[in-house]
């Protein structure tokens, strides 16, 4: 949890990548992390694939399906992470479905996290409703459980920063995963209601797909999550994607260290 | 109704986009469905628009045949729009319209719950749109017709396995990117908190009127009441009123596919573990990573991994059982109803004719079993013909 704090101590905005963990392959995901890493990324997402991703658009549906066709399975990502904690320093998350930690069994799964390097885990279909599912096993192993507000939690944003832990995922549009052509929530408003109460760091996603995006969600923000456009030209590139991804996440860092 | 857990399943396991709507439509529940005006309006709808109470009706020939219980078929297929799905679409769309919703959305497997949204949202002037798997427009492309004619879009899915649980996760996203003006019309005792509560409830009128009827025909109550589980909303239906009766015994029959021991089954009880999906904590149909299974069955009704919330509490307090019956028992007994009473059951509903034919001659004479005749089979016709090797077109 430490290194999460770390990843947004400095004085630049945070940048986020979330890639689909075996999408096209493992040995591509690995790839793609130390591309990332190099392209000045300070925290990694990565999704585990899912039968029924609920929460998410098209483009990392297909990224599910690409994955699972592969075989992958939250072990074969669990022992990636725990190969790649060899070099990376930057904290790394998981993004989950309950149901992949559920059925792998939530201690196990938490104690194995622990064990190979993650720092965290979102899970899009856990609201604060039902956090006490995951909460004990989280604390025990030191995993920060990571929530989410979204543009219609309204007067349950404060509620939800008030027992935040490691950053808050802001979602910046209704629906599901995707980019969008404009972001239109009062993203500065969201995040003035968590300041209220918490000084837990605020992490904007949902939409972006350009530099400009990032750097204006940053701007009023401590960070800014990039996914679906990533996963975008990993589903065009297939195993060649680190370098296309270097450059493109290259040019975000870049436009948001204008800041 | 505040935790929205029935022991340690339900739960609302969703994305925090929702979970405000979650709550205005709780709240909007509990406040109509307690208002005299709204009980009115609804029980008029049900009696004067869709035919309730739904008739009781005494299987003379089919008790004789099989020569044990006596049995009583519960007449939902005679509803308008043909089955049960009516009963919960008529509450849910005037709750919707109560809350300022001009839109609703509604998942569908066989088409039977879109045809009955797309009938309550014209009859109720709502803009209605229906997310049905690809596959099953096309084993069901007469109900596709059905919705357009009723002026609702159908939107075929294409993710996943093109089936019901598919439908769900896309009915689930697009209700998630439009909020404001829309209600998502769940079609079973399924998804996040309150809606397998609200739909239960909205169902129960199914065993309050079983129960007054064999009451005022026998003066005692059934012995058991069988009806096809798929997510559980026709079976919840016809056992809620009787769960504090212990000596009725409660049957759900599940989807067996071409077996439970083949890879091609939607059995969620008989293969099925604890697991999350749709909102609610229950058990599904799934590999050990959590994967959820592609399930099948001739039905396109019962196709679903996943069972409600309600039913696997009542399975683990052993108050109801749930049995499996194949493709080829269901397709038996949809032929065998169809010539012994001169009922086309819906295909879902078969499988519980299809138990019913193997308890009955088990039990004494002075015996009764009730069958959730949940829906109508004209909509199988077709399939059915498909399944036997008739041809049918020219």
């Amino acid at each position: 949890m430490n290194r999460i704090k770390e990843a947004f101590k400095n004085d630049k905005k945070a940048l986020i990548s979330f890639i689909m963990g075996g999408d096209p392959d493992i040995e591509t995901t690995e790839k793609l992390i130390f591309a990332l890493a190099e392209a000045g990324v300070d925290l990694f997402e990565i999704g585990i694939p899912f039968s029924d991703p609920a929460a998410d658009g098209i483009v990392i549906q297909q990224a599910s399906v690409r994955a699972l066709e592969k075989g992958c399975t939250a072990d074969d990502l669990l022992n990636m992470v725990k190969r790649l904690r060899e070099k990376i320093t930057a904290p790394i998350v998981f993004l989950t479905y309950a149901n992949s930690i559920f059925a792998y069994g939530k201690e196990r799964f938490m104690e194995r996290c622990a064990d190979c390097g993650i720092d965290g885990v979102i899970v899009p279909d856990i609201p604060y409703e039902e956090k006490a599912e995951l909460a004990e096993v989280c604390h025990k192993y030191n995993i920060a459980q990571i929530a989410l507000v979204a543009p219609t939690s309204k007067e349950r944003t404060e509620m939800i920063a008030k027992e935040a832990q490691g950053f808050l995922y802001c979602v910046s549009t209704l629906g599901v995963t995707g980019v969008r052509d404009e972001i239109r929530t009062n993203m500065a408003e969201i995040i003035q209601r968590v300041r209220s109460v918490s000084d837990v760091p605020c992490a904007v996603g949902f939409g972006i797909s350009t530099p400009e995006q990032a750097r204006d969600m940053a701007s009023v923000s401590d960070g800014a999550i990039v996914g679906t456009a990533i996963v975008k030209i990993v589903g065009e590139y297939g195993r060649d994607c680190a370098e296309p991804v270097r450059q493109y996440v290259s040019r975000i860092r870049e436009e948001m260290d204008t800041l | 109704m505040t935790s929205g857990k029935f022991g340690e399943y339900g739960g609302q396991y969703v994305a925090e986009t929702v979970m405000n709507s979650l709550k205005e439509l709780e709240r909007a529940y509990l406040h109509y469905t307690s208002e005299p005006a709204f009980k009115a309006e609804l029980r008029d709808l049900l009696n004067d628009y869709a035919g309730r109470p739904s008739r009781l009706y005494y299987a003379e020939k089919m008790t004789r045949d099989l020569g044990g219980a006596k049995i009583y078929l519960k007449r939902e297929d005679l509803n308008h729009t043909g089955s049960h799905k009516i009963n919960n679409v008529l509450g849910q769309a005037l709750l919707a319209k109560k809350m300022g919703k001009t839109r609703v959305i509604a998942e569908t497997g066989a088409g039977q719950h879109g045809v009955a949204s797309a009938t309550a949202a014209a009859l109720m002037g709502l803009e209605c749109e229906v997310f049905m798997g690809k596959e099953d427009t096309e084993r069901q492309a007469l109900n596709v017709f059905r919705m357009e004619l009723l002026g609702a879009k159908v939107h075929p899915v294409t993710s996943g396995t093109m089936t019901l649980k598919d439908a769900v996760n896309e009915t689930l996203r697009e209700w998630a990117s439009r909020l404001d003006d829309t209600h998502y019309i769940v079609g079973s005792v399924v998804g996040p908190h309150p809606f397998p509560v609200m739909v239960r409830n909205f169902q129960k009128v199914i065993s309050e009127e079983i129960k007054e009827q064999v009451l005022a025909l026998e003066n005692r109550l059934p012995d058991a009441v069988i009806a096809c589980v798929g997510g559980g909303s026709n079976a919840i239906g016809a056992f809620y009123d009787f769960i504090g009766d212990k000596e009725v015994r409660l049957i759900g029959c599940e989807a067996a596919g071409h077996g439970v021991d083949t890879p091609k089954n939607a059995a969620t009880i008989a293969n099925g573990t604890v697991g999350i999906l749709h909102g609610m904590k229950s058990y599904f149909c799934q590999d050990v990573y959590g994967q959820i299974a592609p399930v099948y069955s001739i039905s396109a009704g019962l196709d679903y991994p996943g069972i409600g919330p309600e039913h696997a509490h009542l399975l683990d307090i052993h108050r109801a059982e749930y049995v499996p019956i194949t493709d080829d028992e269901a397709v038996d007994a949809f032929n065998y109803l169809s010539r012994t009473e001169g009922i086309i059951p819906a295909v879902e509903s078969a499988h519980a004719v299809a138990y019913a034919r193997k308890l009955a001659g088990t039990m004494s004479k002075d015996k009764i079993i009730v069958i959730n005749l949940s829906g109508r089979g004209d909509k199988d016709v077709a399939a059915i013909a498909r399944y036997m090797g008739v041809k049918i077109h020219e």
